[in-house]
């Protein structure tokens, strides 16, 4: 059976063997055919067309979309600006053209000639960019002589244009030219050797659709690189415009106030979480960068020890000072170890251990419950509440109120903060969690740090009641002829872990703050707006101070940071906001008058959210 | 064992020859398409291709020294070693643009999706010979051709690497109607096919039917593939009937062929030898594939005989895809011209798979 089963299949291979040669012969014609057609029937074509390499590619760059503020105030454009490039293939005699050119415009042989030889003969065909940014007389010359001047040509480009300067800098970023690393990580498929990306701030964080995308064109040229004709189109998409969150007048108006100062303000709605201001001083001229900063100043900024460079809004960790008390009072009472009724006796000091730990007001407060501890910022109440609660359940409620992690916003470089816990001291330092070292904790000092914008969040948060939102930078993206592509959505991320009477007392404490009578934050005060807030001082580093101000001299990289955190109206509350003042001592002189100045300009002109809005919606049909 | 008399005498010395040729024309045309134009910069590509040749005929030795039968009980082995290789790549291949396809062994790297062609092949041939009848491989039958060769394809298709992995779906349908499909099982497949394809269409995306069509068609992405074809058609139509000559290609000294010694060599060859030389060319491998075709004509054994249609269907699909691309009739897929292209993965593949055909040849009038 298998004899006669093999000689069987002998033959019927044989049969299919047959047919797969003829497949593979067939399939051979039809390469034949096609070589025959391409190089000897349509070949002498192809010949004049491989000449002189007749097709080429020529790209356009979409305009990069634009940023607005909230009421379509214009912050970033785009202005034209002109390249001079040169083929050198092109542009024969080459030394002829470059004498006539340089006849033309304010330029040396000698700086075309450094330029041309640092590319190789391959790139004979490429087109070669001589000088950025000619002005429009340069222009016009070159032009008027065009024909007199073979394989130079002159492209538009645009160039970013920041309208206020200095304002809102760290918040909308700068561009630059794209990295060997960038380009290798795969993050920005697609993209060339000289594009510009955003490096920082929105232009970053929003630059897939700022950018839009690129079309072209293959087109065909003449002996001299003259386009004759263009074959296939691919249209370009502009990039689309974005809204911020933020309100330019309020912008400008802190970055005012932060004149001449190093530090921040976050100014927040506790409705939405949207980004009313965000300032950070010193700060920098992203123009300077557009044609790519010098280095002397880039090392000037780099290097300046107030660091403009760094948006402090957000990546400025600091001790918070008494702005934690409001950590330590609400888990103070939902913790139980406090209620609205008890009270400790201030008498300027507090004994714990083998140490005493004093109270910013010597003589004291005398008694004090925790409304009025907020009012006066009593540190010994906080010491005391702290000590029973333990800096474990402390780190806590910190965290469950957003300290300690970022706050999510939409921007690179944001910091964590730090929340300290006894076991993280034990992992980070070896030595245990000393008791004494929470009392510091609770009042804001010692291992503490937070940002500007998570303080704003904190603060809008107990503000509107517990409801802790996303910050959010960009209100809404559209396409150039304004279609909507994305609106942002208030995005809740997470609750104070307070019941609505926790708050309510952390509030009434708040409130007193600015309208009690013994309020640390009264000058803050303003007639016709019901200001809540609270001050702080955190010092810088403890010991060296002490001793500083017992010898009546402190320097100011040693004095205390100010801190002022408030929300307005008191009831329904439209705007929370934020303030520090690096090295700026107390909060309620140096940062608490630039809050009450930015909420005053806030309601100007009876200003409320919902006038605003409708402003808003006429400038933009404006617009 | 190995030097039986009757081996060498049947040793298939032609094959060798129009091999040994291919080797030579694809290190010449590698020589030119990385040798750029006037400036004669040379990069010691070549020399590299040379000795992965060297490599390659060590490696197509070692291939017919045993009695290929072997191969039929060590090919379930040999098929998982190779998919173990191919996930492997997935989590320690090297990235270069975008994709991962290599593995590294010190000084070189290999690609294991080459050497999964022929561990199917060697699986396929394997089952057909047992189960291949008269009437034609029912549904059933073809269940397990069908994973055998689907899984590699999906490992493939995630790397990404679209041409080795549809390559390897061809040599597998090639092979499995070479064996017959009954002719009801075919129905059902194609029933299904026409069913599912407009079924699945609906349901993609719209960016990726755009994909699709911009795939099966290159002149709707003119500044991308659509381009790069263009400019080969215009450097293989521009070497007329007699070439521009050795070293003499603009088009590739222009740098406008992109991978212009790796998926685009045929271009670099016409355009420099013209009509004459391509057509050659495509004739020796023409040459090449009925060659193996006639080993498999003078097999007494089913397992010798579909092996050899199974590399010579690998050899026909890889010159069909390469040279119909770089003219334009076929999609733009990254597919190796077989022992042209450079590439030392792909020339040693091709080797081991001479050597294997020579195996095949040198033992058919042996019957162990």
């Amino acid at each position: 059976m298998k004899k006669y089963f093999e000689t069987l299949d002998i033959d019927w291979y044989k049969q299919r063997l047959t047919g797969a040669i003829f497949c593979a012969m067939v399939a051979f014609v039809i390469l034949f055919l096609r070589l025959f057609h391409l190089q000897l029937v349509a070949g002498e074509n192809y010949r004049r067309l491989s000449e002189n390499n007749c097709i080429r590619l020529q790209y356009t760059d979409p305009p990069r979309g634009l940023i607005y503020d909230r009421h379509g105030v214009l912050l970033v454009e785009n202005r034209p600006s002109f390249d001079l490039s040169i083929i050198l293939n092109d542009a024969k005699p080459v030394d002829e053209t470059i004498r006539k050119l340089t006849e033309l415009i304010r330029t040396t042989p000698d700086e075309i000639y450094g330029r041309v030889s640092q590319i190789k003969g391959a790139a004979s065909y490429n087109q070669l960019i001589l000088k950025q940014d000619i002005g429009r007389e340069s222009l016009a010359a070159i032009e008027a002589r065009k024909y007199d001047l073979p394989g130079i040509a002159i492209g538009v480009k645009s160039r970013r244009y920041y309208v206020n300067e200095n304002s809102a800098a760290h918040l909308i970023g700068y561009l630059g030219e794209i990295n060997s690393e960038e380009l290798k990580s795969g993050d920005y498929k697609g993209f060339r050797r000289g594009d510009s990306i955003g490096k920082f701030g929105i232009e970053k964080a929003c630059e897939g659709p700022l950018r839009g995308e690129r079309g072209g064109s293959q087109v065909e040229v003449d002996a001299t690189g003259r386009m004759i004709r263009a074959l296939k189109k691919v249209d370009e998409k502009p990039g689309a415009n974005i809204y911020l969150t933020i309100d330019r007048r309020i912008q400008m108006r802190a970055e005012e106030l932060l004149e001449g100062k190093a530090g921040a303000v976050v100014a927040v709605s506790p409705r939405t979480g949207e980004v009313i201001a965000m300032a950070s001083s010193p700060s920098f001229n992203p123009n300077a960068f557009v044609s790519g900063i010098a280095h002397k100043e880039w090392q000037a900024l780099i290097s300046n020890p107030q660091r403009p460079m760094e948006n402090k809004a957000i990546q400025g960790e600091y001790p918070p000072g008494s702005v934690y008390k409001i950590v330590t009072a609400i888990a103070g009472l939902e913790e139980g170890v406090i209620d609205e009724n008890s009270s400790f006796f201030c008498p300027g000091f507090y004994s714990f251990g083998n140490r005493v730990f004093r109270c910013w007001e010597k003589r004291g407060h005398g008694t004090m419950d925790v409304v009025s501890a907020i009012e006066a910022s009593c540190d010994v109440f906080f010491y005391q509440t702290g000590q029973k609660l333990g800096v474990d359940r402390l780190a806590w409620y910190a965290k469950a109120c957003g300290l300690g992690s970022p706050t999510g916003v939409a921007l690179d470089h944001e910091a964590p903060g730090l929340i300290p816990t006894a076991n993280w001291k034990l992992m980070r330092t070896g030595v245990p969690w000393q008791a004494g070292e929470t009392l510091s904790v609770a009042i804001g000092q010692g291992y503490d740090l937070v940002t500007p914008i998570q303080m704003a969040c904190l603060t809008a948060a107990v503000a509107n009641g517990g409801k802790r939102f996303r910050p959010s930078i960009v209100k809404k993206v559209e396409t150039v002829d304004g279609r909507l592509v994305e609106a942002t959505v208030p995005e809740i991320v997470g609750l104070i872990p307070a019941t609505p009477r926790t708050l309510a007392l952390v509030k009434k404490g708040l409130w007193r703050v600015v309208n009690g009578e013994r309020g640390t934050a009264r000058r803050v005060r303003i007639e016709d707006i019901d200001i809540s807030g609270k001050t702080g001082t955190a010092q810088v580093c403890s010991r060296k101070v002490e001793k500083m101000k017992r010898e009546g001299d402190v320097e100011t990289h040693f004095k205390s940071h100010a801190w002022f955190v408030a929300f307005a109206p008191s009831d329904n509350p439209e705007i929370a906001l934020c303030v520090l003042i690096e090295h700026g001592e107390h909060g309620s002189t140096t940062a608490g008058p630039i809050a009450r100045e930015l909420i005053k300009t806030y309601f100007e002109g009876g200003t409320s959210e919902n006038v605003i809005k409708a402003q808003g919606d006429r400038s933009l049909d404006e617009g | 064992m190995m030097f039986d008399r009757r081996l060498v005498a049947c040793f298939n010395w032609g094959l060798l020859g129009l091999a040994f040729v291919l080797g030579c024309v694809g290190c010449i045309a590698i020589y030119s398409a990385v040798t750029s134009g006037s400036n004669g910069v040379q990069h010691p590509l070549y020399l590299k291709q040379l000795i992965w040749y060297g490599a390659g005929l060590a490696a197509m030795v070692v291939s017919f020294c045993f009695n290929y039968k072997k191969l039929d009980r060590w090919a379930v082995f040999i098929y998982i070693f190779g998919i173990l290789l191919l996930i492997g790549v997935l989590f320690m291949g090297k990235f270069v643009s975008g994709s991962r396809r290599w593995l590294s062994l010190g000084p070189v790297s290999f690609q294991p999706s080459e050497l999964i062609k022929l561990a199917v092949i060697l699986i396929l041939a394997r089952y057909y010979s047992k189960h291949a009848n008269l009437k034609g491989l029912t549904l059933r039958q073809l269940l397990v051709p069908m994973t055998v060769t689907l899984i590699p394809f999906f490992l493939i298709v995630r790397q990404p690497d679209l041409g080795t992995a549809i390559l390897l779906v061809l040599i597998a349908a090639s092979m499995t109607v070479f064996v017959k499909i009954e002719r009801r099982s075919l129905f059902y497949l194609m029933i299904t096919g026409v069913v599912t394809i407009p079924m699945v269409w609906f349901y993609l995306k719209g960016y990726q039917k755009q994909r699709i069509l911009t795939f099966l068609s290159p002149d709707r992405d003119p500044l991308g593939a659509g381009y790069h074809i263009i400019q080969s058609k215009i450097a293989i139509g521009s070497g007329m009937l007699y070439g521009k000559g050795f070293l003499k290609g603009t088009q590739n000294a222009l740098n406008f062929l992109p991978e212009q010694h790796t998926d685009f060599i045929f271009s670099v060859l016409a355009e420099e030898w013209g009509f004459f030389g391509a057509a050659i060319v495509l004739i020796v491998f023409l040459m090449l594939i009925l060659w193996c075709l006639n080993i498999a004509l003078g097999c007494r054994d089913p397992f010798g005989t579909i092996l050899s249609v199974g590399i010579a269907a690998m050899i026909f699909w890889q010159v069909f895809i390469n040279i119909g691309m770089v003219m334009g009739l076929v999609p733009v897929v990254g597919v190796p011209l077989p022992f042209v292209s450079y590439g030392g993965s792909s020339i040693i593949t091709m080797m081991i798979c001479i050597g294997l055909l020579l195996n095949v040849s040198m033992r058919r009038f042996m019957f162990e």
